[in-house]
């Protein structure tokens, strides 16, 4: 059997690859570049036929005033939940990694908001947030509780905040976990007979290993709550008035509840490439933490 | 002495410790602890005190019956394990047998492949929602079957499947056990089932966890593809009972303790593979 033939290769890969190929084609690249296209016609959702208008839809993307506030705000929220989600994985994947009796427990304990959907978690949370919340704060005569916090704009921004932390905090402590695991005791014994801290230990030594971790971590959560739009739709549906509308949610109303779908993909368009800048920027700050360490 | 300083030290250092991640566990845990409590209580003690562990009227478990039947679970439970129990098996087969054939083959349209593949997981899905619904709604007409999302769950995860399995068989699949294998007259077909396969196991039982996971958790794609309330799905149909009865509060509590249930009583059991899943997963 001649392996360098052609059709040896083309039945090879079509034997292994050919479903995937197809699939991945024809639900991934085949709508992006048809999306791309999209952009440049304007197309009601029901009409068969999509006029071809050039840039307007961009110019009218650009325009609205409404998607670059919902792009601001969720750079905003994305910013203070991403800090926050890694300093309390971080501190979370130290505890459970001092060998403290059930430890086990805990990581299994902390991971479990990331079984259930952001949806489910959305409501449970609203519950939380307007009843029980309101139900102590007016038991303890505390102002700032007996006011549900998703009625003012502030509140409802904190209160995606407070969820996004408590979603993601236990599935990023799992990878620094994965980190000070990989970290050798060689070494964290070799810094303790040379005279450091517990403490000492996990800034010098530990950290500077575990580069690999930080920019898995960091990437991940920022493109987790980037896209962010179940939590979004089930705690604050956006109210009020419109003032917690992330920019996954304004594409999504602007598609498909106002149909406007030319203008909506053009903004799901710079939508990806600021998921396409921060995805390079991962690759790039990937390469320079795994030759740093 | 001053070992027994130390040791005392020590102690205490513990003992913080553990008192800190206690705290932090019960801040987990006390949203689902609310909703089991409420969700043994008549609408009116829920609405006058949603705190009290046993309300006015007394313990109910009239919430459940209902919420079940008025949120279709059965329906929708069935509904949303086929699709994550196909979308996965399928998606497990067809990336280990792309990687496969990328990680031992320096062709030209592997690479191609691959680098599409990677390149591609920078999307964000709110790029391919309108055309996703425009291509396969509009001109073709399949929305509103569940083959349709099955089929796009495949194709979503293919990349990130094909990229793990990649990572898998380069490392820890010895060219030397396939080259066995065909020196016994395997074929590359049989040499991948009978040799590659079962070697990939660790792997594979991380990809199923993290994507079956991500399939039975998934809101806004199969809200756009299945439009019908026989097609629900377990989300689908909790965010279109919590819009119908929202202020029947009773019912909602039973509806998320419901939709949570089937995950959380799989964790108890498979805990340990999950979580040791998700953190190999993550070390690549």
């Amino acid at each position: 059997m001649n392996t360098n033939s052609n059709s040896y290769k083309f039945k090879q890969y079509t034997m292994f690859a050919g479903v995937a190929t197809v699939l991945f084609g024809l639900v991934v690249i085949v709508p992006f570049i048809y999306g791309l296209y999209l952009t440049f016609t304007s197309w009601d959702g029901v009409s068969k036929t999509k006029p071809f208008v050039g840039f307007s839809n961009y110019a009218t993307a650009f325009s609205d005033v409404d998607y670059w506030h919902a792009l601001g705000r969720t750079f905003i929220y994305a910013a203070i939940a991403v800090i926050l989600v890694n300093i309390v994985a971080f501190v979370l994947a130290f505890l459970v990694t001092r060998g403290l009796k059930g430890q086990n427990f805990f990581r299994a304990g902390f991971f479990v908001p990331n079984l259930i959907g952001g949806i489910v978690l959305g409501y449970v949370w609203k519950f939380v947030f307007n009843r029980a919340f309101v139900a102590l704060g007016t038991a303890i005569g505390s102002g700032t509780l007996s006011v549900s916090w998703l009625s003012t704009p502030t509140g409802a921004m904190i209160c995606m905040i407070i969820v996004s932390v408590w979603q993601y905090a236990g599935y990023m402590m799992l990878i620094y976990v994965a980190g000070f695991m990989s970290v050798s005791e060689d070494v964290i014994e070799a810094a303790f007979i040379d005279g450091c801290t517990n403490l000492q230990s996990v800034i010098h030594v530990s950290i500077p290993l575990m580069a690999s971790s930080f920019v898995q971590c960091l990437f991940l959560s920022i493109t987790r709550c980037f896209m962010v739009y179940d939590v979004n739709l089930s705690l604050t549906n956006g109210e009020p008035f419109n003032s917690s509308v992330m920019a996954a949610m304004h594409v999504y109303n602007q598609a498909f509840t106002y149909k406007n779908f030319g203008p909506g993909q053009a903004e799901a368009f710079i939508l990806f490439i600021v998921c396409a800048v921060i995805g390079i920027a991962q690759v790039y700050v990937g390469k320079k933490a795994e030759v740093g360490a | 002495m001053d070992n027994q300083k130390a040791a005392v030290q020590k102690k205490i250092a513990h003992g913080l410790m553990i008192a800190v991640l206690i705290v932090v566990f019960l801040a987990f845990i006390f949203p689902f602890i609310l909703v089991i409590i409420n969700v043994f209580k008549t609408k009116a003690d829920i609405t006058s005190n949603p705190l009290n562990l046993i309300g006015a009227h007394g313990f109910t478990m009239k919430n459940f019956p209902e919420a079940m039947k008025k949120m279709n679970f059965v329906r929708s439970f069935g509904n949303s394990l086929f699709i994550t129990v196909i979308s996965t098996v399928l998606t497990i087969l067809f990336a280990s047998m792309t990687a496969f054939v990328i990680v031992r083959n320096k062709w030209k349209a592997c690479g191609a492949l691959f680098g599409l593949m990677i390149a591609s997981m920078v999307i964000p899905f709110q790029v391919l929602m309108i055309p996703l619904v425009s291509f396969y709604g509009g001109i073709f007409g399949l929305l509103n079957h569940r083959a349709t999302l099955i089929f796009m769950h495949i194709g979503f995860s293919m990349s990130m499947a094909t990229f793990m399995f990649h990572g898998a068989i380069h490392t820890n699949v010895p060219i030397a056990l396939e080259e066995a294998a065909t020196i016994d007259g395997c074929s590359r077909w049989q040499t991948f089932w009978k040799v590659v396969f079962p070697l990939l196991k660790p792997t594979i039982a991380t990809v199923a966890i993290i994507d079956a996971m991500a399939f039975w958790n998934d809101y806004l794609l199969p809200s756009l593809i299945l439009g019908k309330k026989e097609l629900y799905t377990l989300p689908i149909a909790t965010q279109i009972f919590y819009g119908t009865f929202s202020t029947d509060i009773g019912l909602i509590m039973a509806a998320l303790l419901l939709a949570m249930l089937p995950i959380l009583i799989l964790y108890l059991f498979l805990q340990r593979y999950i979580v040791e899943g998700v953190t190999a997963g993550s070390v690549k």
